[in-house]
């Protein structure tokens, strides 16, 4: 029985080895990936074009337009005249206008199509505008320099894992479908349940090697401390992956044609992972029906466990909560699958 | 090109008897738009502020009256530093408030004050916006304490005068379905008849290669335009956001970036030979479309080497183009080099798909 | 004029010779058997005469035009079926025949008649309107013949056209050719069945990318003093290099 099952996990891993471009894919995009969204993403705000109306002349617009040019984020973009005000921030030349009409106060008008830029220009042109700003010492915890990266990692971990191994498994077994040899397996001494196990198995060392590739360029590559406890990372990591595999089980349960398979692993499953996980959109701002609703997207407890560990160098206690969600996930998802594939072969 | 209406009727045909595709052309897009947009909000709310009151001056309860009363910040108070930074720790509070022992009497004596703000840095903008706005408000009940009037200036929102980040977002899910259906359903179509083997059958018939791209590209540039009038509609009647600009303009983007889309998706195709592999290149070049064309964050805040690799990324074009029009009614005129940029796009991807099919190997 | 004439015809990948300058030739309304082991060079050899691969070197003339330069007129000319099935599965048979015929060009209201005839000919007239995939696998691959004939060609290529059928249906489907040839239309045909070489005119036998054996059956059984093709082929195929 171990010597068939073993005999079963070679062919598949051969399957894998045979088709370089798919192993070669599924090794490297996420490295490429997680180099290039770890170094470029970032949801900081930069350059923003400030342009001063003042028709009158009356105000020394020199020294505000001094300031805005040490500041790193903003730009003086020049003066601009009441007429053009409009065309100016239609056409994108400027986001914010500071304009001082013949009265006492000045009025700044900003385009408020990208909320998060027009807020925080808004409370950065009063503060300078107003000299309210008091000698506050301002610390930032964690990620001193704001790095969008130590907030990116465990995202781009939580969004490439559930893709890659969902994709891979439901795809390989609804083609041993299609072509009629998973039922050459079933009617031999093989038990099904070992059938899927030793499907998943090279796909799983796969992800091992992918895993083993992320933490190392994170840490050395994107300097995320990973200051938390490294064993917790990885048998979470872990758990997601087989959480992962089980959801491409699932899937393969499901589904028909492998055209289907691709679709639901790969386009249907990226909304809510990328949306709904916190991997770029805080969870806390979303309304509460679907704050319930992320609550079901295991990328989000992997994600939110992961920040912790990596860059609050949080330990096990800390994410308690979380592994056990992803665990109680996978044991339920795995039975499902189970649970369906014997349905189907009824 | 007499055959091209028969090659377009057989398309359509699979296209309605297939099981998923018509579902997922039209369901997918409305989910997305009815539930997405109100998800994604960046937006800095609800920062929670742990004030630690060494003061416990009737100033120091201004503050956190002001504080609490302002709809952005939910405010607790925390005995110890330690116990406000155990509440960090458990993402109770975004950002720690300590004012010092003194602070009424210092500045009221004209002596310097310094209050302390920590912020947790996780989630970058969440932290430096929430502890910028700490410190305004701070600073603003300081300053009023002192007895001097705060002269502030008028805030005028343009385009968008609520900062309703759905606004700023519908565009953008609009063009994050276009590239996912337009990219990988052509590729998917494609690489399925190399797998059925019937493109060999028409392979030995004298179909012109550029007609045979053609009924590929067609059924997918309708369901685009189809998707994108689905997303208006809603964004219409359930968010209320009417396009301020002229529906020529955003019909024009469209139909050139759903060209470059499924041009791509072809491209993809002819040089895989399974599904899975043109599935797993498509995702590749899905995920870089969508996380580096400024759909979600900003091009501007890429350092300078990724700011030039997104200039190939068709899609910032496009979406430049829909924000600019959707919300500000810029003309055509003043987004012609997006135009261009787009139509060189469209060309370069659909003539390479014409040409890398090749009937012969 | 021959319908299919073919000059020391090569097709190189890389090192390897899969067809090794092979010349034949077959005349209008006969049925060629083209045999050979699995590896032996046929498909690739076909391939090329349907315009879907270049050859290397060489010549080859199909319906009077060369298919190295003048391949798109060869595809007018000529009819498919591979043994990969090639009816798009998710549509009626009757959308197969408006598709393939329509990409022929040929007229509608034709196709309709045509169609109504081969529903008569084959007694498939109820399957007409049902999806290729409903459909049981011999009486597909008649439909499938008939499809790629539909817009009359003057040459059919079918690459192992029985594969997997009962000996039946497979009976049936020679039937079929033998009254398709009866209008002048030539047959080339590949097998690896050697009992329905004997179904064939002239066959060739293709060992290690090159013919080494062509003739009428009875003429390749008289020559190598062997009672059955079974024989013959298993004869030839002992010398062959490439195992299977």
């Amino acid at each position: 029985m171990k010597k068939s099952f073993l005999a079963f996990v070679r062919k598949e891993t051969l399957h894998l080895l045979r088709d370089p471009r798919t192993l070669l894919i599924a090794l490297f995009v996420p490295i490429i990936q997680m180099l290039l969204f770890g170094f470029a993403i970032s949801t900081e705000i930069n350059n923003i074009n400030v342009m001063i109306c003042d028709p009158c002349d009356h105000k020394d617009t020199s020294e505000l337009a001094a300031r805005l040019d040490a500041n790193p984020v903003y730009t003086f973009a020049g003066h601009v005249g009441p007429s053009d005000i409009d065309a100016a921030l239609v056409d994108g030349k400027a986001e914010a206008i500071v304009v001082f009409d013949s009265g006492h106060r000045a009025q700044i008008l900003i385009d408020g199509s990208n909320p998060v830029t027009a807020q925080s220009t808004a409370q950065y042109l009063t503060a300078t505008m107003s000299e309210t700003t008091p000698d506050a010492s301002v610390r930032i915890l964690y990620n001193p320099q704001l790095r969008s990266a130590y907030n990116f990692v465990p995202g781009i971990m939580g969004l490439i894992f559930i893709i890659i191994c969902a994709m891979l498994t439901s795809v390989s077994i609804v083609r041993e479908r299609e072509t009629g040899t998973l039922e050459v397996l079933l009617v031999s001494p093989i038990r099904p349940g070992m059938i899927y196990i030793g499907k998943l198995i090279p796909y799983f060392i796969l992800a091992c090697i992918d895993l083993a590739a992320i933490l190392f360029i994170a840490r050395h590559a994107l300097q995320v401390p990973l200051t938390g406890s490294i064993p917790a990372m990885i048998i979470l990591s872990l758990t997601y992956i087989i959480l992962s595999l089980g959801f491409g089980l699932l899937i393969s349960t499901l589904v028909d044609s492998q055209m289907v398979a691709l679709l639901i692993s790969g386009m249907v499953l990226m909304v809510p992972v990328i949306m709904l996980s916190g991997m770029l959109f805080p969870i806390e701002n979303m309304p509460q029906p679907l704050q319930w609703l992320s609550a079901i997207v295991p990328a989000r407890w992997y994600i939110a466990a992961m920040r912790k560990l990596m860059i609050q160098g949080l330990c096990w206690d800390a994410v308690a909560s979380e592994a056990t969600i992803i665990s109680v996930m996978t044991i339920l998802i795995l039975t499902l699958a189970i649970k369906r594939f014997k349905i189907r072969l009824q | 090109m007499k055959t091209l209406p028969i090659l377009l009727k057989k398309e359509f045909l699979q296209f309605r008897r297939n099981k998923l595709m018509p579902r997922l052309a039209l369901l997918f897009p409305c989910m997305v738009i009815l539930i997405i947009p109100l998800v994604a909000t960046m937006d800095v709310q609800h920062v929670g502020v742990a004030i630690v009151d060494h003061d416990n001056s009737t100033l120091s309860h201004r503050i956190s009256t002001s504080l609490d009363a302002s709809a952005l910040f939910s405010v607790t108070t925390a005995p110890t530093y330690a116990d406000a930074m155990a509440m960090i720790e458990n993402d109770r509070a975004d950002v720690v408030l300590t004012l010092p022992r003194h602070l009424e009497r210092n500045l009221l004596s004209g002596q310097p004050v310094a209050p302390d703000i920590a912020a947790n840095g996780v989630n970058g903008i969440k932290g430096s916006i929430g502890s910028a706005y700490v410190m305004q408000a701070v600073g603003e009940s300081l300053i009023s304490a002192t007895g001097r009037h705060v002269d502030s200036p008028s805030i005028v929102y343009r385009f968008n005068p609520t900062l309703d980040y759905r606004h700023f977002m519908i565009p953008a899910l609009m063009t994050m379905l276009l590239i996912m259906l337009c990219g990988f359903m052509p590729a998917l179509n494609m690489a399925s008849e190399k797998e059925t083997g019937t493109i060999e059958q028409i392979n030995v018939t004298a179909v012109n290669p550029f007609t045979f791209i053609l009924s590929k590209l067609i059924p997918y540039w309708i369901i685009g335009l189809v998707v994108i009038s689905i997303g208006m509609a809603i964004g219409v009647a359930v968010y209320g956001l009417v396009p301020a600009g002229s529906l020529t303009a955003i019909y024009t983007a469209s139909a050139l970036f759903i060209l470059v889309m499924s041009g791509i998706g072809i491209l993809i195709a002819n040089f895989s030979s399974t599904m899975t592999s043109s599935m797993f290149l498509m995702l590749f070049i899905v995920l870089i479309f969508i996380l580096m064309s400024g759909l979600l964050t900003p091009i501007d805040s890429m350092p300078e080497w990724a700011q030039n690799i997104t200039l190939a990324v068709p899609p910032r074009y496009f979406i430049n183009i829909m924000r600019s029009v959707y919300l500000k009614a810029t003309s055509i005129n003043a987004l012609i080099p997006d135009y261009a940029a787009l139509a060189l796009c469209a060309l370069t991807s659909c003539t390479l798909a014409a040409i890398t099919y090749s009937k012969r190997n | 004029m021959k319908a299919i004439e073919v000059v020391n015809l090569t097709k190189r990948f890389g090192d390897f010779t899969a067809v090794d300058s092979i010349n034949f030739s077959v005349e209008q309304g006969e049925i060629f058997g083209f045999l050979g082991a699995n590896g032996a060079g046929k498909t690739t050899a076909m391939r090329m005469l349907c315009g879907l691969s270049k050859p290397t070197s060489g010549r080859a003339v199909v319906a009077g035009f060369d298919v190295g330069t003048q391949t798109e007129m060869v595809k007018r000319r000529i009819g498919y079926m591979s043994q990969r099935f090639s009816l798009y599965e998710d549509l009626t048979v009757m959308e197969n025949i408006m598709l393939y015929g329509g990409i022929y060009g040929v007229p509608k209201a034709t196709l309709r008649e045509r169609a109504r005839q081969m529903g008569r000919r084959l007694d498939m007239t109820s399957d007409l309107q049902r999806l290729v995939a409903d459909i049981p696998l011999g009486r597909k691959q008649r439909l499938a013949f008939s499809v790629s004939t539909i817009h009359r060609p003057e040459v059919v290529f079918l690459d192992e056209p029985t594969g997997g059928v009962d000996p039946i249906a497979r009976r049936l489907f020679w039937e079929m050719i033998h009254e398709a040839t009866g209008d002048g239309t030539t047959v080339f045909v590949t097998t690896h069945y050697m009992d329905e070489a004997e179904y064939c005119r002239r066959v060739s036998v293709m060992v290690d990318g090159q013919i080494r054996a062509l003739g009428s059956p009875s003429e390749l059984k008289q020559n190598f003093s062997i009672s059955t093709m079974d024989e013959v082929f298993r004869a030839l195929a002992r010398n062959s290099l490439r195992s299977e």
